[in-house]
C-alpha cells in the first residue's frame, strides 16, 4: 500500500460519507456543514492530482465565499427541520432512486471501460500541469477570451440577483 | 506521482454525481436541492482535473475554472429566487410550488 493509495481512499471516503450526509440531513445547517467537508475532502483530492491553484482555488470559492452564502440564506428564511424525511419513503422517491441506481450503473459501466491515457510523459507533464504559473499562463494567453466571457456572465448573474431580491421594481 | 489508475477517480467522481442525483429527487427543500446540485458540479470537476492531469493537458483545468464561474453565478441566482419564493409563498418546499403546474 503506498501512500497515494492510502490518501486517496481516506479522502474518498471522506468525500462520499459527506455526501450522503448531505443528501440525508433533515436540518440544512447541518446539510452545509457536511457540504464544506466535502469541498475540503475534494480539494484534498485536487492536491493528489497535482492541481494545486484548483485547490486552493475550491476551498476558497466553494467552502468560503458559495457557501458563506448558502448559510446566510438559511439564517435569512429561519427554517425549520424538514419533515418528510421522517415519513415512510413515497412511491416518488423509490423510483427515483431506481432511476438513479440505473444512471450510476452506466456511468460506471462506462468509465471503467474507458480508454487508459495514462502515459509515463503526461504523468511527467502532469506536475507542472497545476502550478498557479502554468494555469494563469493557459489563462491569460490561449483562453484569454474565455476568461472576458465568463466575467460577463458574472455580472449578469450579479445583475440578476439584485434584480430578484429587490422588493418593488421601478 | 499519480501511480493509481485514472479509474479510481472517475468511479468516485461517479458515485458522488449519484448521491447527488438521489438528492435532487428525492428532496424537497430547495436549498437542499441546490447544494445537490453543487455536488454533481462538483463531480464533474473531478473528472475534468483527473482527466486534465492523467493526459498532461492544460484545457481541464481551465474547464473546471470557468464552471466554478459558473456556479458561483447560479449561487447567486439561484438564492435569490430561494428569498424570492419564501417572499411570495412563505415556503421553500418544491412540492408546494405548483403555480405553473396544471
Amino acid at each position: 500500500m503506498n501512500i497515494e493509495l492510502v490518501l486517496f481512499l481516506v479522502l474518498g471516503l471522506l468525500a462520499v460519507v459527506s455526501a450522503l450526509m448531505v443528501v440525508s440531513r433533515k436540518s440544512p445547517i447541518a446539510a452545509t456543514m457536511f457540504l464544506v467537508m466535502h469541498f475540503m475532502a475534494l480539494g484534498g483530492l485536487y492536491l493528489l492530482l497535482h492541481a494545486q491553484f484548483m485547490a486552493v482555488v475550491q476551498v476558497l470559492v466553494y467552502a468560503g465565499a458559495i457557501m458563506v452564502l448558502v448559510v446566510f440564506v438559511i439564517m435569512l428564511l429561519n427554517l425549520g427541520d424538514e419533515q418528510s424525511l421522517s415519513e415512510k419513503v413515497t412511491k416518488r422517491e423509490t423510483s427515483g432512486i431506481a432511476l438513479s441506481m440505473l444512471l450510476g450503473g452506466a456511468l460506471i459501466f462506462a468509465v471503467t471501460r474507458a480508454v487508459r491515457p495514462h502515459t509515463s510523459d503526461a504523468a511527467a507533464a502532469a506536475l507542472n500541469n497545476g502550478t498557479i504559473e502554468a494555469v494563469g499562463k493557459a489563462l491569460f494567453t490561449t483562453y484569454v477570451f474565455p476568461f472576458e466571457m465568463i466575467s460577463l456572465v458574472l455580472l449578469a448573474a450579479a445583475v440578476g440577483a439584485v434584480v430578484l431580491t429587490k422588493r418593488h421594481l421601478v | 506521482m499519480l501511480s493509481l489508475p485514472i479509474e479510481y477517480y472517475l468511479v468516485l467522481s461517479a458515485v458522488i454525481f449519484l448521491i447527488g442525483a438521489v438528492g435532487v429527487i428525492t428532496r424537497r427543500n430547495a436549498i437542499i436541492i441546490f447544494m445537490c446540485i453543487e455536488l454533481m458540479l462538483n463531480a464533474v470537476n473531478l473528472t475534468l482535473i483527473a482527466f486534465s492531469q492523467y493526459l498532461g493537458n492544460m484545457v481541464g483545468q481551465i474547464m473546471v475554472l470557468m464552471v466554478m464561474t459558473v456556479a458561483a453565478a447560479e449561487a447567486a441566482v439561484g438564492l435569490a429566487i430561494v428569498l424570492a419564493l419564501f417572499r411570495n409563498k412563505q415556503t421553500v418546499y418544491l412540492d408546494e410550488v405548483n403555480l405553473l403546474k396544471w
